[in-house]
């Protein structure tokens, strides 16, 4: 009797609280990405895809200051030779110095350097942008994430879901669209489905055919979204792979040795009486 | 409090046993000691725990080495340890997770003595030492979340330091002392750097004396009674050693998953976001392990009360001893108490949930309710039910399930040890 009250009671509350919480949330569909789960690996061509979305029209607005020309070429990423990301950075001028005149001056890039940043300063860069500031790209694709209730947030512990970073920026790279009646935009706002608040900032990057592929693969907004997601999960998680790699040596070696562990323990007090 | 006449064999260690008797104190601290013999898996989260402080301890100091605690430097130092520092990224999610873990195996850790009131004499003091290393733990892992300098960092440490300033009086001078400053900025971060190391080594300390208490009144056991003969017990090694051995490698591999397959999964996306003090995120909250009682300060309305609430939260558990009039002590024969053991639980974790919902409509009210209910639990119904309840009776010894009454061996008891 008290049982059943002290259920019912608690059922009330939860339903309650769900429908508070059903009502937040924004749908973001997910995406397949070739590195998720536990095997999860790059797909090299697609971050070289990537790059060059990233590089091309990105990177006129976004700054990417934590990776340098060398990252392009290190094991795990997007598998450029040695000689091709020298090639990439020498493309770049970059301001050194000062020189033993106590003079700046330019150079070319090498491979070591960082990407340059599109505009000098913080402030530079908001003046371009009605004051918002095209966020660093470095470590965007953790520095974003997909809300999902608690249900699926438990559920995400053991399908190891962590791909919400990439999964929200191809959502808003491809979510431009009309503003519903009722909605005013200023002139420099856009209309996106995922953005928080739904008014960016950013006008809509991405238009068909605007990267040219070289590898047969379609030249299209999704596509190029998807690639250029792939890439900033890179940039952010550069170790990925090694990760999963050890990750799953050390899993096997843990179970081999919790079953060595298990009979030993059975074993030891097999003895007692 | 020893427990054997070891003497070493090798001359060498002889020579220096009879000037410091270091090898007969290991011995009889971890290979003599008596155990009893009916300890189940949930004892051997102590284990577990001194396990996951070593961890954070040696991961720490490595991070040490390359990280820059200043406000320009901390995040992208941590960004640099990710990135370029050889299996940086290893031991900074190994870090970052451990504590994680850390606080998973101290609420098993508490829960288990709840359940099985470990609490109770002779062990108060064991107890209490435990209730202090958990508010280290807190402190220590709240200032190493500061660290990394990221939005959530910042904007954490804000909130919680401001908590003092609801103090009468003199709040605002102390806040401002925490700060170093007017508000959160690069004083604050260096002096939390500091403290993030030193109180893992207090940490330490106080471990050590919840040992020596621990080995000085000796273990309990899920029967809650009394150790009576030789006959209760097994020698910690190898018995107990082979059992905690099994449970920490079975702890590691959910160790394991998070550091290797979510390393992100307990973290807030924010995080990855540089510190900004012109911009306030849209829902600030703290790691998981403390939103229950990020849920009880924000449930209630005036600021003050809510800070007072929410220490009292955590100091209510220091005077378990004397609010439970039980004198039984196993929840196992306490069929009351073990229903309201259920119910708290369920209570923590729900405001857990709470804590991490904005705080408004119908989130607060609950979050109300529960807070409520919490401090039911141990400021009424723990010293009430001590009068009202019928407990089982218990059983005579601890080897009597297991042994039987005339000493042999008979049918394993569900709740005996099995016998493998
Ligand atoms: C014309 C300049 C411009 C270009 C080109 C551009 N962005 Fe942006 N981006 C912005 C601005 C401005 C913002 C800030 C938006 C705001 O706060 O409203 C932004 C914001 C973002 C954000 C953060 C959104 C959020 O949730 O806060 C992401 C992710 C992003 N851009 C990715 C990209 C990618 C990927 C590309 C290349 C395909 C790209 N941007 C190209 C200007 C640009
Ligand atoms: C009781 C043990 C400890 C706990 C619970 C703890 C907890 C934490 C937490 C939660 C973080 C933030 C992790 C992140 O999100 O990045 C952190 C960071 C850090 N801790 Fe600890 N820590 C402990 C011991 C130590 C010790 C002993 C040291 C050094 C001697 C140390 C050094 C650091 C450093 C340098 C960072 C910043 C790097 C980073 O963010 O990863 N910690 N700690």
């Amino acid at each position: 009797m008290r049982k059943t009250a002290l259920l019912i009671a608690a059922a009330a509350l939860l339903g309650s609280v769900s429908a508070q919480a059903a009502e937040q949330a924004i749908h973001i569909d997910r995406q397949p990405w070739s590195f998720a789960g536990p095997f999860g690996t790059y797909d090299r061509a697609q971050l070289q895809r990537g790059y060059r979305v990233y590089k091309e029209v990105c990177s006129t607005c976004h700054s990417m200051k934590l990776v340098a020309f060398r990252n392009l070429a290190q094991p795990g990423g997007p598998g450029f030779t040695e000689a091709q990301a020298k090639t990439v950075a020498a493309e770049y001028k970059i301001n050194d110095g000062p020189n033993d005149k106590g003079e700046m001056f330019e150079r070319a890039g090498r491979v070591t350097d960082y990407f340059p940043s599109p505009d000098p300063n913080e402030q530079a860069a908001r003046a371009r942008f009605n004051g918002s500031l095209p966020p660093d790209l470095s470590v965007i694709a953790k520095a974003r994430g997909v809300e999902s209730g608690v249900l699926r947030g438990i559920l995400n512990m053991f399908t190891q879901y962590q791909e919400g970073g990439p999964d929200y920026i191809y959502a808003y790279l491809t979510g431009y669209g009309k503003p519903p009646a009722g909605e005013e935009l200023t002139p420099t706002q856009h209309w996106n489905s995922v953005f928080p608040g739904h008014k960016t900032q950013m006008p809509p990057p991405l238009t068909d055919g605007q990267v040219e592929y070289t590898d047969g693969t379609p030249a299209t907004v999704s596509q190029y979204a998807r690639d250029v997601s792939a890439f900033l999960m890179w940039a952010a998680e550069p170790h990925l792979e090694a990760r999963k790699r050890i990750g799953f040596q050390v899993m096997i070696f843990l179970i081999v040795l919790a079953g060595l562990a298990y009979y030993t323990k059975k074993k030891v007090w097999a003895d007692l009486h | 409090m020893s427990h054997s006449n070891y003497q070493p064999k090798n001359s060498v260690l002889a020579w220096i046993e009879r000037r410091l008797p270091i090898f007969g104190f290991m011995h009889g601290s971890f290979v003599a000691y008596p155990v009893p013999r009916n300890l189940n898996y949930w004892w051997t989260f102590g284990g577990i725990l001194s396990f996951m402080l070593g961890v954070q301890i040696i991961t720490g100091v490595v991070l040490v080495m390359h990280y820059t605690p200043t406000s320009l430097e901390a995040f992208n130092s941590v960004e640099k340890i990710m990135r370029d520092v050889n299996y940086g990224w290893l031991l900074r999610y190994i870090h970052a997770n451990g504590a994680s873990m850390f606080f998973l195996a101290v609420y098993i850790h508490i829960f288990r003595g709840l359940y099985y009131g470990s609490y109770k004499e002779p062990r108060e003091v064991l107890w209490i030492l435990g209730v202090i290393i958990f508010i280290l733990m807190m402190a220590t892992a709240f200032m190493g979340y500061v660290l990394p300098w990221g939005q959530m960092s910042f904007w954490a440490a804000t909130v919680i330091t401001n908590l003092f300033s609801a103090i009468p009086v003199f709040g605002k001078s102390i806040t401002q002392f925490l700060w170093g400053g007017y508000s959160v900025d690069e004083p604050t971060l260096q002096r939390f750097f500091a403290l993030h190391y030193l109180l893992p080594f207090m940490i330490a300390g106080v471990v050590v004396l919840h040992i020596w208490a621990l080995h000085h009144v000796g273990q309990g056991n899920p029967a809650g009674i009394d150790v009576k003969s030789d006959r209760d017990t097994v020698p910690f090694t190898p018995y107990a050693t082979v059992k905690d051995n099994f449970a920490l490698i079975c702890f590691m591999i959910l160790f394991a998953w998070f550091v290797f397959y979510i390393p992100n999964y307990l973290g807030h996306p924010d995080n990855y976001i540089p510190a900004n003090p012109l911009q306030t995120p849209p829902h600030i909250v703290p790691e998981w392990y403390f939103l229950p009682f990020y849920a009880i300060l924000r449930a209630i309305p005036n600021k003050l009360l809510g800070v007072v609430a929410l220490f009292s939260s955590i100091i209510v558990l220091a005077f378990l001893p004397w609010l439970d009039t039980s004198k039984v002590r196993s929840a196992r024969f306490r069929p009351l108490y073990k229903q309201f053991f259920w119910v708290l639980v369920v209570t923590c974790v729900g405001l857990g949930y709470l804590g991490s919902q904005p705080a408004e409509g119908i989130y607060v009210i609950v979050a109300r309710i529960l807070t409520a209910y919490y401090f039911l639990h141990f400021l009424v119904i723990l010293p009430v039910l001590g009068y009202f309840e019928t407990p089982k009776p218990l059983p005579k010894s601890i080897s009597e399930p297991v042994l039987g009454k005339s000493g042999v061996a008979v049918g394993i008891g569900a709740r005996a040890p099995r016998k493998n």
